[in-house]
C-alpha cells in the first residue's frame, strides 16, 4: 500500500505517465488466458512466463535474437511478385502489405553468423500472406539453397506457412519441386540442412522443402501438418483431439527429431553447427 | 483438338461417370504387366499401382494413381487419394526402376493427398516431399501423363519427371475450383467461376511451362474412343521414352532440374 502511494507520488513528479502505462500494458495469453506483462512477455521474445506458450514472431524479429549482431547480410530483397493469373487486387493487395510490414514476400534469406558459424538462413513471415509460398518466395528460397550448395554453408531454415499461395494458382504448387529441387542437390553436395518449424507449418510447405531438413527442430506446442484441421474434421466428420498436429504429436509420430525452447534455439543451432564442422572463421586459420 | 471447350466442361467431362481410368488403359498401352505391391515400411496402398511391364519392347516401370470406376472401386482405392504408404511405394518403385535402368512412366489421376487422420499420423508431408525431392535426382528417364485431375501436392508427388503430358481434357490445378473459391472468396458456389481464372487446362499448362505435350482425345472425350486415346497415349509414349533414354543422364537431369527452376512470376 506504501508503494502504491510511493508510485502516485513518484508518476506526479516524473510526469512520465505515458511511460508507465505502457510498463502496465498487458497481453492474455491465447492458450493460458493469464494476463501477463506486455514488457515480460516481449522481454522473452513473445512466450508466455506462465505457461510457455511461444507467440508468433515477425521474420526480422526472429533474425535478430537468432544471428549475431550485424552478421545477416540480405539476399533480392527487391524481388516482388507478379500477378501469373490476373487475380483481382492481388497486386494492389501486396503493395500494401510490402508498406505495412517491410517485408517484399513472405520469406527473408541472407547470410548470418550464429556465434560466428557461417550459414545461409530463411525465415518465413505468418504475417505476409500466411506466410504462404509463391513466386517470390520460392525462387528466394531456391536462390539461398543454391548459394548455400555453390559456396558449401549449411543452411538454416525457419518455417511458418499456410502452404502455397491460391492465388498465384499452378505457379505456386511448381514452387514446391522448385524449391525441393534445390534441397536435394544442396544435400548431395554434402550440406546441412537443419529446419526450425514454427507456428504454423503446413500444406505445401509441410509437403515440400519443410521436411526435407537433416535435422528437423520444432518450437514447443506449434502446429504442424499437411492438411487443415478444419479439412481433415469435416472429412471424418468429427473433432480431432486438441493435442492433433502440435509438434509434440509429430516428434511422438517420428516427423520431429527435437522440441527446442527458444530461449535455448540460437545455442542448439550453434551446438548442431559446430557438431558438423561448421565453425567460426578464425578457428578454420 | 477442341479448343472451344471452357475449362468448366472439361472438368464435367472428366468427372463423368465412364471417364476410363489407368486399369482401362494399363491393358491397351501395355504387355506383360506384373504388378508390385507396398513399401516395405507399412502396407500396400491401392491408390496407387505399380509395376513393370513392356511397352512395345521396352521394360519400364508404371507408377499410377487408381481412379474407381464405380463405388465399389472407389472405395478400394479411396477415390484416387493416396495415402503416406502410396507415395513411399511409388519411391520404392521409382528406385528399383533406377537400379534396373528401366524408364519410370507415372500415370496422375487424383483430386489430391488423402487427408484423414491416419495420413497426418503416418506423415503426408514428409512423404509428398521425400518424393518430390527425390524424382528430382533419380538416374533413368521419368514421363508423367495426367489422365484426367491431377490436384495439389498430391499429384506433384508422381509430377516431378523430364517431361509431362496431359490429355486433352485434362486439369492440374494447385487445389479444387471449389476449395479456391471457398478459400478465396468464402463461398464455395462460386467454384465454375473459380476454374475459369484459375488457368488449369492442358493448353494453360503448356503456355506456362508447367506441361509439354497435350495429347489429343477423340472428339468429345477418352470415353468416346478408349481404344483410338490409348493410341494416342501409346504412341507418344514409345516416342518420348526413346528420346529420353537417348540422352546422357547427367543431361537429363540437368534439364529436369531446369524445367522447374525456370518457373516462377516475379519482377527483379
Amino acid at each position: 500500500m506504501f508503494e502504491d502511494f510511493f508510485n502516485v507520488v513518484k508518476k506526479r513528479f516524473n510526469g512520465d505517465e505515458e511511460e508507465k502505462s505502457k510498463e502496465k500494458e498487458t497481453f492474455k495469453c491465447p492458450r493460458c488466458q493469464t494476463n501477463v506483462l506486455l514488457g515480460r512477455y516481449e522481454e522473452l521474445h513473445r512466450v508466455c512466463p506462465n505457461c510457455n506458450y511461444h507467440g508468433r514472431l515477425s521474420a526480422k524479429e526472429r533474425i535478430s535474437i537468432t544471428v549475431d549482431k550485424e552478421s545477416f547480410r540480405e539476399f533480392d530483397s527487391g524481388l516482388v511478385s507478379g500477378n501469373p493469373l490476373n487475380f483481382p487486387d492481388y497486386s494492389e493487395k501486396q503493395a500494401e502489405l510490402r508498406e505495412k510490414t517491410g517485408l517484399n514476400d513472405s520469406v527473408i534469406t541472407g547470410t548470418a553468423t550464429i556465434k560466428g558459424s557461417p550459414v545461409v538462413i530463411g525465415v518465413m513471415d505468418s504475417h505476409y500472406i500466411m506466410g504462404s509460398m509463391g513466386s517470390v518466395a520460392g525462387e528466394k528460397i531456391t536462390r539461398a539453397f543454391e548459394y548455400a550448395t555453390e559456396n558449401s554453408l549449411p543452411v538454416v531454415m525457419f518455417t511458418a506457412s499456410g502452404g502455397a499461395r491460391m492465388q498465384e494458382g499452378i505457379i505456386s504448387l511448381m514452387q514446391m519441386a522448385k524449391t525441393s529441387g534445390a534441397v536435394k542437390l544442396h544435400s548431395e553436395s554434402g550440406g546441412l540442412y537443419i529446419t526450425v518449424m514454427t507456428d504454423p507449418t503446413t500444406g505445401g510447405v509441410t509437403a515440400s522443402f519443410a521436411s526435407l531438413g537433416d535435422i528437423i527442430i520444432a518450437e514447443p506446442k506449434v502446429l504442424i501438418g499437411f492438411a487443415g484441421r478444419r479439412v481433415i474434421e469435416s472429412t471424418i466428420k468429427q473433432k480431432l483431439p486438441a493435442d492433433f498436429q502440435l509438434a509434440e504429436f509429430q516428434q511422438e509420430k517420428g516427423f520431429v527429431d527435437m522440441i527446442v525452447e527458444r530461449r535455448k534455439m540460437r545455442s542448439t543451432l550453434s551446438h548442431l553447427l559446430k557438431l558438423h564442422g561448421y565453425y567460426p572463421a578464425e578457428r578454420e586459420v | 483438338m477442341d479448343n472451344n471447350k471452357s475449362a468448366w466442361e472439361r472438368i464435367q467431362l472428366v468427372h463423368a461417370k465412364g471417364r476410363p481410368t489407368i486399369n482401362d488403359y494399363l491393358p491397351l498401352i501395355f504387355n506383360d504387366f506384373y504388378e508390385m505391391h507396398g513399401d516395405r515400411l507399412f502396407g500396400d496402398d491401392k491408390a496407387i499401382l505399380g509395376g513393370i511391364a513392356r511397352l512395345g519392347s521396352t521394360p519400364v516401370t508404371i507408377i499410377a494413381q487408381v481412379k474407381g470406376r464405380d463405388i465399389n472401386e472407389n472405395k478400394i482405392c479411396n477415390f484416387a487419394m493416396p495415402h503416406p504408404e502410396g507415395y513411399r511405394k511409388a519411391l520404392r518403385l521409382a528406385r528399383q526402376a533406377e537400379k534396373f535402368h528401366r524408364p519410370v512412366i507415372c500415370f496422375i489421376d487424383t483430386p489430391g493427398a488423402s487427408c484423414g487422420m491416419p495420413d497426418e499420423e503416418r506423415g503426408q508431408g514428409e512423404a509428398i516431399a521425400k518424393n518430390i525431392a527425390e524424382f528430382m535426382t533419380i538416374r533413368t528417364p521419368i514421363i508423367s501423363v495426367i489422365l484426367g485431375e491431377a490436384g495439389s501436392g498430391g499429384a506433384l508427388a508422381l509430377g516431378v519427371c523430364d517431361e509431362l503430358a496431359m490429355l486433352e481434357n485434362a486439369q492440374y490445378s494447385v487445389l479444387s475450383p471449389r476449395g479456391f473459391a471457398s478459400i478465396l472468396w468464402k463461398d464455395a458456389t462460386r467454384e465454375q467461376e473459380a476454374s475459369e481464372i484459375m488457368m488449369i487446362t492442358a493448353e494453360d499448362m503448356v503456355r506456362l511451362g508447367v506441361a509439354e505435350t497435350v495429347i489429343e482425345e477423340p472428339l468429345g472425350g477418352a470415353h468416346n474412343d478408349l481404344d483410338k486415346i490409348s493410341e494416342n497415349i501409346k504412341e507418344y509414349l514409345s516416342h518420348k521414352i526413346q528420346e529420353k533414354c537417348k540422352k546422357d543422364i547427367d543431361v537429363l537431369l540437368k534439364e529436369r532440374y531446369t524445367k522447374f527452376r525456370k518457373i516462377g512470376d516475379f519482377i527483379e
